[in-house]
């Protein structure tokens, strides 16, 4: 089981994955239409891209924006919880041995301490983030099953990783749970709101060239 | 019943048509029959597909419901925190939920949109600007709001507005006749003080066109002679249009897209007739917005430009005080302290957050700002069309709170609001809840103040 979910099958995520992410930015990208979305995204493309820019940017800092400064502990907690679910497995030496083993590419790995410190961090912020869920009234209100069932997928991709790395009698058991929830969030992200992985950045430069070009964007920079 | 008489999918397009509207008292037949009126719900979906791509397609899909825009709504706030008035719910309850079954959906339902999409968002974009995906329910709204008018539910008061747009290109009865007379008579009456003043109609290659609101010329032609005052004293080469002088669109309030199409291009037409070097907008902020922010789509250009230079009355007026055409007598400087309202439509949707704040240096010694302020500020309260629907005026009179909070929080006696939209809100918030405040454009205040050149002084 274990040697058929990090071989082909692995290879058939990670394309899942990657093309199909791909092709959403691309249609994405494509269905921008200047009349109906009101933007002049071509005419006026160095106003866009410096308002592009800066939504991007100014929403990847922790605290950049008038919005995250509003509410800091979900701040803290959204961003610590990205945090761990980005940097842990794009570093963990488990991980980048897999890769090199697999297509011969490999990359600095992080210390095994810092690792497992930001995947526990990770869990709890994200079990914190689900808790404030169903804890707040403007927030259950648009909370569905399939909100629920993606933190639930992510959370148990970060136990099970957390357990795994702790190599214990049930080592194998964490593992696999580990690497299948891995498969499942690969194959699910371009059709589920994980597409937001690459479509954050899509609407967030949309937005950026919109307020860059139209919305006063010529005249003073907007205030994130 | 298919369509009723008064209540149809027709936009307005006679004379008759339009009487009968307004002699319906409240919309009461209207609204009597929209209970009745069919939903076409193949047409609908056909103009969601047509029109609903990939930006508002991903918006709809992508929400991670996290609520971050929960507290940015100023109506979900002054409601007491009501879930149901959770920018995203809002949204996905209606919009998303006309998309999840294809269209087809009931006419209760639709009702429940329309009350949605015009009491309970006024398009002031405030939210899309906390969201961390960039998801302005804003601008989502304002495609609802097409699409229900598109199927004729739309409150009777902008069904009139739009039709008004269409028959006069004005939100009022207002012809060129009406218009040209109103200026003449106006700038007689003030020429016994002001002896040279003139307001130059239809004159080519002037340095500015200035464009109004048709409230002005019905209601209160006073502000059109304090501007042509203003401009005077100014040393400005001036004009107004005979025809396309008119810049506020209630078409845009009502989702009417023929008919704001039909208005910003009869605006457009007079700038090339008139080929001034510039337009200066008055003081309101959706006039503005209708003109020069968007109504360049709607007319389908493509650099997203008006044909010249547009700025809004705020900015001239900024200029015309750094400059020095304009100076101030500073024993006259407003000593009370004041506050000044940042209209969405040319703060967050224009980047005009400085002018005001010039203007203020220049003419006030108490100038106090609101919390939050500039493109963070809050909408007046009666902003996208919430001011003029009666049916909607109990929830119009909850959202003014904010605002109330607001003011009260800075001590200020006066609020300069140089929008006519915010203006109404602001005296309607003073009628309502007497806070014991004045509040001004400002045209009277500037005039007020104004040191006159001696020439220009009128004879004792």
């Amino acid at each position: 089981m274990y040697a058929l979910l990090t071989g082909p099958l692995l290879w058939f995520s990670f394309a899942v994955f990657f093309i199909g992410l791909g092709v959403r930015v691309v249609l994405y990208f494509r269905g921008l239409d200047w009349r109906l979305d009101r933007v002049a995204y071509t005419t006026q493309l160095p106003y866009g891209l410096k308002g592009a820019w800066r939504s991007v940017y100014k929403w990847l800092i922790p605290f950049g924006t008038h919005s995250w400064r509003e509410k800091p502990v979900f701040t803290l907690a959204f961003f610590v919880f990205h945090i761990g679910l980005v940097v842990v497995p794009l570093f963990l030496e488990g991980h980048v041995v897999m890769i090199r083993n697999g297509i011969g590419l490999s990359w600095p790995t992080l210390p095994q301490g810092l690792a497992d410190f930001l995947a526990i961090a990770a869990f709890l912020a994200g079990v914190g983030i689900g808790i404030r869920r169903f804890a707040l009234p403007e927030v259950r209100i648009l909370t569905d099953f399939k909100d629920v069932a993606l933190l639930v997928l992510t959370l148990t991709l970060l136990a099970s990783g957390i357990m795994a790395a702790r190599h214990t009698e049930s080592y194998m058991t964490w593992l696999t749970l580990h690497v299948l929830c891995g498969h499942v969030v690969l194959l699910a992200a371009p059709f589920t709101k994980l597409a937001h992985i690459a479509l954050f950045f899509c609407t967030r430069i949309q937005l950026g060239m919109d307020f860059g070009i139209k919305r006063g964007g010529m005249k003073t920079n907007f205030d994130w | 019943m298919p369509e009723g008489k008064l209540c149809n999918k027709k936009p307005v397009s006679t004379r008759e048509e339009l009487d009968a509207l307004l002699a319906d008292s409240n919309g009461r037949q209207y609204y009597a029959e929209m209970e009745q009126l069919d939903v076409d719900s193949d047409a609908l979906w056909a103009t969601i597909q047509k029109t609903m791509k990939s930006r508002l397609k991903t918006w709809l899909e992508i929400c991670a419901h996290c609520g971050l825009c929960a507290d940015s709504c100023f109506l979900y706030t002054v409601n007491e925190k009501d879930p149901t008035q959770v920018p995203s719910y809002k949204i996905q309850s209606t919009l998303g939920e006309i998309v999840r079954r294809k269209g087809k959906v009931s006419n209760e339902f639709m009702r429940m949109c329309m009350d949605t999409a015009w009491s309970k968002c006024t398009c002031c974009n405030r939210c899309g600007t906390y969201c961390p995906y960039g998801i302005d329910m804003g601008v989502m709204f304002s495609y609802l709001r097409g699409l229900l008018h598109s199927q004729g539910f739309v409150p009777w008061e902008l069904k009139i507005g739009s039709g008004m747009h269409r028959l006069f290109r004005a939100q009022m009865d207002v012809t060129v006749e009406d218009f040209v007379d109103t200026c003449q008579w106006m700038v007689e009456e003030a020429q016994e003080e002001w002896p040279c003043l003139e307001i130059p109609i239809d004159k080519e290659d002037a340095d500015i066109v200035y464009m109004i609101n048709a409230r002005e010329a019905k209601h209160y032609p006073e502000d059109i002679v304090e501007a042509a005052i203003l401009f005077h004293i100014a040393g400005e080469n001036w004009t107004m249009p005979s025809v396309g002088w008119e810049m506020t669109s209630l078409a845009m309030f009502a989702g009417d897209w023929e008919a704001c199409k039909m208005q910003v291009e009869t605006i457009y037409s007079a700038m090339e007739r008139l080929r001034p070097k510039r337009m200066v907008a008055t003081e309101c902020g959706h006039a503005y917005r209708a003109t020069v922010i968007e109504g360049p789509y709607w007319a389908g250009r493509p650099d997203g430009k008006p044909p010249v230079e547009c700025i809004h009355y705020v900015e001239w007026v900024a200029e015309a005080l750094e400059t020095g055409k304009l100076k101030i007598d500073p024993t006259k400087k407003i000593k009370e302290p004041v506050t000044v309202q940042d209209s969405c439509n040319y703060v967050r949707n224009a980047g005009l957050r400085e002018c005001t704040r010039i203007i203020m240096k220049h003419i006030a010694e108490d100038f106090r700002e609101m919390a939050p302020c500039k493109e963070h500020n809050y909408c007046c309260g009666g902003g996208g069309g919430f001011n003029g629907i009666g049916r909607y005026r109990k929830q119009r009179n909850i959202a003014l709170k904010m605002k109330r909070e607001q003011i009260l929080a800075t001590g200020a006696k006066l609020v300069v609001a140089p929008c006519h939209n915010c203006w109404d809100a602001i005296r309607d918030l003073e009628e309502e809840y007497q806070i014991g405040i004045k509040w001004s454009f400002l045209k009277p205040l500037l005039i007020k103040m104004v040191e006159v050149p001696p020439h220009l002084r009128p004879e004792e």
